[in-house]
């Protein structure tokens, strides 16, 4: 028996040990200034809700950064901040899209992506529960795009100075070695593919805002593309140019493309996949699918010697299953898109402007 | 798509252009569509590349948003600049430049400016928000009027005195009979507006036909409806016929719609004029709401400076309006006036005939750029 057991004050700091070593648990029910402190409260948050659901040995020390070994070759790095509204819409949230994101831009640079960084800007009083759901929804996303969340950051602002949620993801990853993905690259004669039915992430976001009463069944396509990137790569380390069409669509990133490789690139309007309930939305609303959002979408630039196999490749993989090709590069007019439209017309297809669906991403 | 891809077939449209370049032996034509949701589809699906060549389409002045001057934004900004009020109006006006910027540029200086999709949505929000005053800025031909016109009975009917209605609505006829007038353009024909019609019908255009001999045929919006629109423009010249037909059967009633005409005329009395941008001003052109409804019109409710605002001497959108240039033979068309700082209001719609044009159509002027360098180096 511990000689000091019949002490009632030792007895009480014994019992408050006991308790302080216990793992932290998460009880508020709503985010409270205190929780971006940097205290207790900060802590806690930190290692119930984001360590528990991204545990990695590289995360689990919770220093201020994380060290990791990198083979020989060329790192790739990106970043995108996540603001989109509603948080919550059929096909994903706000959570998802940060993983997807950022893993789509370093699979668009040609690289297999490893690490992320994540730092969220909560609005004071969001619910905790929300905040529960979106980092689950990270955990899980980060698992099926096989990377890892290394490092992260969180900050409370007062309620009013942000709309419940921001969410910034950094991401690295590792350049295929014999690849060289860049706008720069298309030339006269390569073939464009897209991987699949356009424009529905934007319209799902408009519908789901509630504003136009518009039934029908939309959902977004957000989904991790490293893997359809690495099924393409094994056919050929031939891919000139690869851009997942987000905000602005499918028409401005084929204008980057136009535009840094001095091509016209020439689009078949009934070559291109849209989904009948997206189509019939944009009818209704006057809307271009072309310039609506995607978030789990490709373009590729393909020689036209690979163009075919690379189409039945993609066609084999869960997110490639409607691959086909949509068009293809020609050397003049240099510097446009245009579309051959459905009934034998042309009309140049130019970079969106203005603002037609705020914050969809 | 059903009710869409039927209206979008290729082979029809070649056999309908076929049928034109038959009729028309390849004559000059110049035909106006008036409207500028036709201008839209004109570009959209590249119309211009599939009818014969001889046949050259002129756009009207049928854009709401392209026909407002500038002094009507000045007023815009003084009302949404008003304490406690949140100013809504449709999104293509938020881009329009007044003389003190546009909507967009006051919105970012702090004014409460909403972009609706409807004038019941702006009612909406007017109800919502009891201790605001919500102004709805309407504007639009007779497509728009009865909408606004049905949401100030029901703000009658439900005493609802926090909104109010700043009206722009304009008339389709007088700017037609004003282009007829004018001595610079020389026409053959008129593709007839398809959404005004289904309001007024097809029987206001007879003077068009009867009085100055031009073909009018009422047309509806998808590519085929415009292509048989010409189809029949160019049957009734080589019929030597001038009357009025009505395309768009399937909306259209000849009649319009009677008791649309009656809550206009009962919400809304005629301005003995109104300035139009680049048309100047047109008598009899244009609604104010009427004396029953007083209590709702923002004119009346707030100080609107009310200035003739001159437009930019560059900007020449009255001819573009009038179909006398075309969209790029403007001095500023493309260089300091495009779509992302437009100048005039023609760059800012979607129905603009300038802003259509560049966005949609530079492919056959840069093909026809490309085949002239061509020429030239095979010449060298």
């Amino acid at each position: 028996m511990n000689k000091f057991s019949y002490d009632p004050a030792l007895r009480q700091l014994e019992k408050i040990d006991i308790v302080r070593r216990q793992p932290a648990r998460l009880k508020d029910s709503q985010v409270t200034l205190s929780h971006g402190s940097g205290g207790k409260a900060t802590h806690n948050l930190v290692e119930a809700l984001f360590a528990a659901n991204f545990s990695n040995p590289l995360l689990d020390s919770l220093d201020d950064g994380a060290i990791f070994p990198i083979e020989a070759g060329k790192l790739a790095m990106t970043t995108d901040s996540y603001v989109v509204n509603p948080l919550f819409f059929p096909g994903g949230d706000i959570g998802e899209l940060a993983v997807n994101g950022t893993v789509n831009d370093l699979a668009m640079c040609g690289a297999k992506p490893l690490y992320l960084s994540v730092g969220f800007i909560l609005e004071e009083g969001f619910p905790m529960d929300d905040l529960k759901r979106i980092v689950e929804s990270m955990a899980r996303a980060a698992e099926a795009a096989g990377v890892t969340i290394v490092t992260g950051d969180t900050k409370v602002v007062n309620k009013g100075k942000a709309d419940k949620v921001f969410i910034n993801t950094a991401g690295v990853g590792i350049l295929r070695p014999n690849v060289n993905v860049a706008a720069t690259n298309a030339q006269p004669g390569d073939k464009v593919i897209v991987s699949g039915a356009i424009g529905d992430h934007g319209i799902t976001i408009l519908a789901e805002r509630g504003e136009l009463e518009l039934e029908a069944d939309f959902k977004s396509d957000s989904a991790a593309l490293n893997g359809l990137v690495a099924a393409m790569f094994d056919v050929t380390n031939e891919i000139r140019c690869l851009k997942d069409p987000t905000r602005g669509g499918v028409a401005t990133s084929l204008n980057e493309i136009a535009k840094a490789s001095n091509v016209t690139i020439a689009v078949k309007e009934n070559t291109v996949p849209v989904r009948a309930e997206t189509r019939g939305a944009c009818e209704i609303l006057g809307l271009d699918p072309l310039y609506i959002a995607n978030e789990g979408k490709l373009l590729a630039i393909v020689p036209a010697e690979f163009a075919d196999a690379v189409v039945t490749a993609m066609r084999e993989h869960p997110h490639g299953k409607e691959a086909c090709i949509i068009g293809e590069v020609w050397a003049e007019p240099q510097g446009l898109v245009f579309l051959q439209t459905e009934i034998g017309g042309n009309r140049v297809v130019d970079m969106l402007v203005g603002d037609p669906l705020p914050r969809i991403c | 798509m059903k009710f869409v891809d039927e209206y979008r077939d290729a082979d029809i449209a070649k056999n309908l252009s076929a049928e034109v370049q038959r009729l028309s032996e390849g004559r000059p034509l110049k035909l106006m569509e008036v409207c500028g949701g036709h201008t839209h589809t004109i570009y959209k699906y590249g119309i211009e590349d599939v009818l014969p060549s001889n046949v050259d389409l002129i756009h009207g002045p049928g854009c709401p948003v392209c026909v407002i001057p500038m002094g009507r934004l000045d007023d815009a900004h003084a009302i949404a600049r008003q304490p406690d009020v949140i100013f809504t109006t449709y999104g293509d006006m938020m881009r329009v430049p007044g003389s003190q910027g546009s909507l967009l540029d006051a919105k970012a200086e702090g004014c409460d400016i909403r972009f609706v999709y409807s004038p019941l949505d702006a009612f909406k929000i007017a109800k919502n928000n009891p201790d605001k005053r919500v102004v709805f800025f309407a504007i639009g031909f007779e497509t728009t009027a009865p909408s606004t016109a049905l949401t100030l009975l029901r703000a009658k009917a439900e005493g609802i005195k926090n909104f109010s209605v700043f009206c722009n609505h304009v008339m389709i006829l007088p700017s037609i009979k004003a282009l007829l007038d004018s001595p610079d353009l020389r026409l053959d024909g008129f593709i007839g507006p398809g959404h005004v019609s289904t309001i007024i019908g097809c029987e206001p255009y007879r003077f068009i036909a009867e009085d100055y001999g031009k073909p009018v045929v009422v047309s509806g919006f998808e590519p085929l409806d415009v292509i048989q629109g010409v189809r029949m423009i160019v049957q009734q010249l080589a019929d030597g016929r001038s009357e009025v037909e009505n395309q768009y059967t399937r909306v259209v009633p000849w009649n319009g719609n009677a008791k649309a005409l009656e809550i206009m005329g009962r919400t809304f009395a005629l301005r003995p004029f109104f300035e139009w941008r680049g048309l100047g001003f047109i008598t009899h052109s244009a609604l104010k709401l009427s004396d029953e409804f007083a209590d709702w019109d923002a004119e009346l409710i707030y100080d609107v400076p009310g200035l003739r605002v001159a437009d930019p001497k560059s900007c020449q959108c009255g001819e573009v309006l009038k179909g006398v240039i075309k969209p790029w033979e403007c001095k500023v068309f493309g260089s300091a006036c495009t779509p992302e700082t437009p100048i005039g209001t023609c760059m800012v719609s979607s129905e603009g005939a300038c802003a259509a044009y560049y966005n949609y159509g530079r492919f056959s002027l840069a093909a026809q750029r490309n085949a002239l360098r061509q020429e030239q180096e095979a010449v060298a």
